[in-house]
C-alpha cells in the first residue's frame, strides 16, 4: 500500500492504495467518484475513459501509481452544471438510453474536440470506435459531437 | 458530489413530505386482477408519518408532485414514459415533477417485471386513470372551497382554475382537502386530440443525470457497513465445488470471509466460492489467489458443433407442439414450385454494459436488496421461497440499469448476493466481472430452422412450414413447465396476417435438450424467428419472380401491414430503385407492434459489404414519446447487427469460449451507417417499443445482400468482409 495525492477535477484526494490497483477503482472506490464506469477491465469498451493531462485513457488499465502525479479529469469534472457543449448537445440530441457508457463516450468526445474542433466523420470514427454502447446510441453520439463542435467554434459560446 | 439516487426510501419520503405536512397519495392498492382500476386508496402523511406509499402520485403542500415509476429503467425509457402518461391526465408539467423508482410491490403496482416491451401497453390505462382521478379530486376540492359547481373548474399546469372568475389554486393548496374525498369511481379520460404531453418528443427526465456521472447504477450504490464480494463460479454451468484452498486468499489484507455459495439456476444449482472483503480490490485480489477444484461429473460437456448437430438431428422429429392450418403436406405436394431451406442462428450473451451486480442485506427477519433489477416483484417472491420469509419483509430497490435486455429479469445474481449476505451476516455488494457476466449465461439460445414452402402457378404461397429446433426457454425458467404445450415460440415474430393469406401452414418446435442455461434476449424468439421466416419469404418471392415488397403486400393485405409496407415503399423510393441496387426488406410482428425495415448495402473497394442505410417503419399503435421510439429502433437495429455480423457465443467442453469484448465483438460506431425511423400514426392500442425493431433487421440485411450479390445467407453470424 502507498499513499497518493490524486488530483481529480482540480481537487486533491489523498488515497491509500495498492500501487497496482487500476486507476478506475481508485477513482470509484477511494475518491468516490462513481461516474467513471467499469465495463470490461481490459481496455476494450471505453466505459472507464478519463483524461490524464487532457489525453483520453482507459482507467481500468492504468495502475494508480502511474497516474499519481498527473491531472485526472473525470466526467464529473466536465462542467459544473451540465453546460459543457458536449453535455448540451447530448441533451439536445437525447443521446443516452441506459446511460452507463455515456461517461466514457463523453470523455472520449471531449478529448477529440479539444485537439480537433472540426472533426470529420472519419475523425469521429477514429476517436469513438473504442467506446462500446450496447444500447446503440452511436447515430446520436455522432450527431451530438458535430453539433457540440459547431457550438464550440462559435465565438459567442463558452 | 450529489449523486442522484432515484430510489424511494421511507426516510426520504418522510423528509419529502414530513416537512410540508399533507400529501395526497393515489394509486391502485390491489393487484390488477382484483378490482376495478377506479378503486383507489388515499392516505395522508400529516397524521401518518410512517405511511407506506401505495401509489404513483404524491403531492406535498408546496405543490411538489412526485410520480413513481414502477418499472425498471434500463435505457428503454420507462422513467420517462410512465410519468409522461400520468402527467397528461394529472395536468402537470413534466419538468416540474420529481420521478422516483417504486420499490417492488406487486399488490400496489401490479406486475413490475419489465420485459416483453410491456410497460406502456400493460399499464397505460391504469396510469391514465391514476392521473385523471387525482385531477378530479383536486378539482372537486377546489370547487368545494370556492363553493362553486365543479363543472366550472378545470385543471392546468398544477393549478385548478375557476373559469367564470379566473380564481386559481395550486395543487399544494388543495391536496389536504382532496385527500379527504372519496375517489370518483369513473373519470373522464382525454381524447387523443387533447393531449399536451403524450405523443410529444419530450426530453427524458433521466438524461441530465446520465451526462455528468450522477445517475446511480447498481455498482454505484453503496450502503453503510457494506462489504464487497466477488465469486469464483464453476466454469461449467452446473459444476459443484469439490474443495477449495483459501490459504493464500486469507492472507490478503482486507479479505474477511471465504464462503461457499450455492444458488439456483432455474431448476439446477450453481456453486461458487465467494471472497468477501472490506474493499472491492481486496476481494478481487483474494479471488485471484483462490484455488477451487470442481466436480462437474454427471453433466454434459457440450461444444457448439455437437449442439448444432443435435439441433439438426432434432429437426427430423415431428415436434412436440404445433400450430397448423389447412393441410400443409397436401398443399406442398401439389405446389407448382417447392422450396426448402435451413437457417441457423447463434447463441448470444446479453452483454449489458453494466455487468451484473447486487447489494443484499439479509438479516434475521428482514432482507433488503438494491441493484439493477428488471423484476423487483419476482425477486421478492423468489427470495421469499429461498429464505422462508414473508414477501412483506423483503424490500427490493431498483437502481438505474446499465442495460437489461432480459438478463436482469433473471434472479440468480440477486439470490446469490442474498445468500452471501446471510452467510457473512453483513450487507454485501457482489460484483460480476465482465468475464463472469459473459461466460455464465443464461444465453439467448441458438436455433436451427427448417422452412418448407410451396408456391402456386400464380406465384402465391400455397404452403408454409416452419420447424425450429432450439433449447426451449420456457422449459427452463418456468416452474413445472408443460413440455407438450404449444407456447408461441415458433411463430413469435411471424406477421399474424400471413396466417390469413397462407391457407396451409404448420409450425413446430422441437425443444433440444441441453443443460446450457438459456433466457430471453431482446425480442426473445422473434430475434431468431424473424431471420428464418423473413429470409424464407424473400426466397419464395424470388422463386415466384415477384418483387419482394410487392410479394409481401400480396400476402399481408390488411390495413396495418399495408400502411407499413406503403411507407417503406415511399421512404426507400422503392419504385424508382434500380435492379440489384442492394436493397432488402423484412417485416415482423413482435409484442403487438409491426415493424418493417429496409436495408441498403453496397460493396466497397476491398469487396466488403457496407451497410449504407437502414429505413425502419414502426407501427406501435397509440404511443407516448416518438423520440424514445426512434432511439429504441436505432438501438434494436444495432443490437441485431451484432447478432448478425459481429458476435456469437461458442461452447467448448461445456464452457463458454468468449470471455470478454476482445472475443465477443460488439458493434461499434464504425459498423453502422445512417438509420432513419418513421412512426405510423393510427389509433390502434399500444404495442411494444423496446424490442420490436430488432427482428426484421437481420433478414432485411441478408435480403439486401442477396439483391446485390445473388448470395443467400442462411447462417448467422457471417462476415461482411467475406462475401
Amino acid at each position: 500500500m502507498a499513499v497518493y495525492n490524486l488530483s481529480v477535477n482540480g481537487k486533491i484526494y489523498k488515497v491509500d492504495a495498492d500501487p497496482k490497483m487500476p486507476l478506475l477503482w481508485a477513482i470509484r472506490e477511494l475518491a468516490n467518484l462513481t461516474g467513471t464506469k467499469y465495463g470490461c477491465g481490459i481496455s476494450q469498451c471505453g466505459a472507464c475513459t478519463v483524461h490524464l493531462n487532457g489525453n483520453p485513457v482507459r482507467s481500468c488499465s492504468i495502475p494508480v501509481s502511474a497516474a499519481a502525479t498527473q491531472k485526472i479529469t473525470t466526467v464529473e469534472g466536465l462542467s459544473d452544471n451540465n453546460n459543457h457543449p458536449l453535455q448540451q448537445a447530448w441533451i439536445a440530441e437525447q443521446v443516452p438510453q441506459c446511460g452507463y457508457c455515456q461517461s466514457g463516450q463523453l470523455m472520449a468526445a471531449a478529448a477529440l474536440l479539444k485537439r480537433n474542433p472540426n472533426p470529420s466523420d472519419t475523425d469521429i470514427d477514429a476517436a469513438m470506435q473504442g467506446n462500446i454502447c450496447r444500447c446503440g446510441t452511436y447515430p446520436r453520439i455522432r450527431k451530438a459531437i458535430k453539433s457540440a463542435a459547431e457550438m464550440m467554434r462559435k465565438p459567442s459560446s463558452n | 458530489m450529489n449523486p442522484t439516487d432515484k430510489n424511494l426510501s421511507r426516510r426520504k419520503f418522510i423528509q419529502m413530505t414530513g416537512m410540508t405536512g399533507a400529501a395526497l397519495t393515489i394509486g391502485f392498492a390491489t393487484p390488477l386482477w382484483a378490482k376495478e382500476a377506479g378503486d383507489l386508496l388515499t392516505a395522508k402523511t400529516a397524521e401518518e408519518q410512517s405511511i407506506e406509499l401505495t401509489s404513483w402520485i404524491s403531492i406535498d403542500k408546496n405543490g411538489r408532485v412526485t410520480l413513481l415509476n414502477h418499472r425498471a429503467e434500463m435505457g428503454q425509457g420507462s422513467f420517462q414514459s410512465v410519468p409522461q402518461i400520468i402527467a397528461e391526465e394529472l395536468e402537470v408539467n413534466l419538468s416540474q415533477v420529481n420521478i422516483l423508482f417504486a420499490p417492488g410491490h406487486q399488490t400496489k403496482y401490479g406486475n413490475q417485471v419489465t420485459g416483453g416491451s410491456s410497460t406502456v401497453r400493460e399499464s397505460y390505462k391504469r396510469l391514465l386513470k391514476t392521473g385523471a382521478t387525482a385531477r378530479e379530486m383536486l378539482t372537486e376540492a377546489a370547487a368545494k372551497k370556492w363553493n362553486v359547481n365543479k363543472s366550472e373548474c378545470y385543471a392546468e399546469e398544477g393549478n385548478i382554475i375557476h373559469r367564470p372568475s379566473g380564481k386559481k389554486l395550486g395543487y399544494g393548496e388543495l391536496v389536504e382537502e382532496a385527500a379527504k374525498l372519496t375517489p370518483p369511481k369513473h373519470v373522464r379520460l382525454k381524447a387523443r386530440s387533447e393531449y399536451k404531453i403524450i405523443g410529444k418528443p419530450l426530453a427524458r427526465q433521466d438524461n441530465p443525470d446520465k451526462i455528468n456521472g450522477k445517475a446511480i447504477f447498481g455498482l454505484d450504490k453503496k450502503i453503510p457497513g457494506m462489504l464487497y464480494a466477488v465469486v469464483e463460479r464453476s466454469p461449467r454451468f452446473h459444476g459443484k465445488v469439490k474443495s477449495f484452498d483459501d490459504g493464500a486468499t486469507k492472507k490478503i489484507a482486507g479479505v474477511k470471509h471465504v464462503v461457499k455459495v450455492q444458488m439456483p439456476v432455474f431448476a439446477d444449482k450453481r456453486e461458487g466460492v465467494a471472497v468477501v472483503a472490506d474493499s472491492l480490490w481486496a476481494a478481487l485480489q483474494g479471488r485471484k489467489a483462490l484455488k477451487v477444484e470442481w466436480d462437474d461429473s454427471g453433466f454434459e460437456h457440450l461444444g457448439t458443433e455437437q449442439l448444432y448437430a443435435r439441433m439438426k438431428e432434432d429437426l427430423k422429429k415431428p415436434g412436440l407442439s404445433q400450430r397448423t392450418g389447412g393441410n400443409v403436406d397436401m398443399a406442398f405436394e401439389k405446389a407448382d414450385k417447392k422450396l426448402t431451406a435451413i437457417y441457423e442462428t447463434p447463441y448470444e450473451a446479453h452483454s449489458c454494459m453494466e455487468p451484473l451486480c447486487c447489494i443484499a442485506h439479509c438479516q434475521e427477519d428482514t432482507c433488503e436488496v438494491w441493484g439493477p433489477i428488471q423484476g423487483p416483484d419476482w425477486i421478492q417472491k423468489d427470495l421469499s421461497d429461498v429464505l422462508g420469509m414473508p414477501v412483506e419483509k423483503i424490500t427490493v430497490n431498483m437502481t438505474f440499469l446499465g442495460g437489461g435486455f432480459g438478463r436482469k429479469a433473471f434472479t440468480d445474481y440477486t439470490t446469490e448476493a442474498v445468500l452471501i449476505s446471510k452467510e457473512v451476516k453483513a450487507p454485501v455488494q457482489v460484483m460480476w466481472t465482465r468475464e463472469d457476466d459473459m461466460t455464465q449465461g443464461p444465453f439467448r439460445p441458438g436455433a436451427v430452422y427448417e422452412c418448407r414452402g410451396g408456391l402456386d402457378k400464380d406465384g402465391r404461397i400455397m404452403s408454409f412450414q416452419g420447424k425450429m429446433a432450439a433449447q426451449n426457454m420456457n422449459h427452463q425458467w418456468m416452474p413445472n413447465p408443460d413440455k407438450t404445450a404449444y407456447n408461441d415460440s415458433t411463430t413469435e415474430g411471424f406477421a399474424k396476417q400471413y396466417f390469413q393469406s397462407i391457407l396451409h401452414y404448420s409450425f413446430a418446435d422441437i425443444p433440444t435438450e441441453s443443460n446450457i442455461p438459456v433466457m430471453w434476449w431482446r425480442s426473445v424468439y422473434s430475434s431468431t424467428n424473424g431471420f428464418a421466416y423473413e429470409s424464407f419469404i424473400d426466397e419464395m418471392a424470388v422463386a415466384a419472380g415477384k418483387d419482394p415488397l410487392q410479394f409481401r403486400k400480396d400476402h399481408l393485405n390488411s390495413d396495418r401491414y399495408t400502411a407499413v409496407l406503403a411507407m417503406l415503399e415511399e421512404k426507400t423510393g422503392w419504385k424508382t430503385k434500380g435492379k440489384n441496387d442492394g436493397w432488402g426488406i423484412a417485416i415482423t410482428e413482435c409484442f403487438e407492434s409491426i415493424v418493417g425495415e429496409a436495408v441498403k448495402v453496397s460493396k466497397n473497394k476491398e469487396g466488403k459489404i457496407n451497410i449504407d442505410k437502414v429505413i425502419a417503419v414502426m407501427d406501435c399503435g397509440w404511443y407516448v414519446n416518438p423520440d424514445i421510439i426512434k432511439a429504441q429502433v436505432d438501438g434494436s437495429i444495432i443490437m441485431a447487427l451484432g447478432a448478425a455480423v459481429t458476435h456469437e457465443i461458442h461452447f467448448l467442453d461445456g464452457k463458454a469460449v468468449e470471455t470478454n469484448f476482445h472475443q465477443y465483438k460488439m458493434p461499434r460506431m464504425t459498423d453502422i451507417g445512417e438509420i432513419e425511423v418513421h412512426i405510423i400514426e393510427n389509433d390502434e392500442k399500444p404495442g411494444g417499443v423496446g424490442e420490436p425493431g430488432l427482428p426484421p433487421f437481420a433478414p432485411a440485411l441478408c435480403n439486401a445482400i442477396f439483391d446485390l450479390t445473388g448470395k443467400r445467407i442462411r447462417k448467422l453470424p457471417f462476415n461482411l468482409a467475406e462475401l
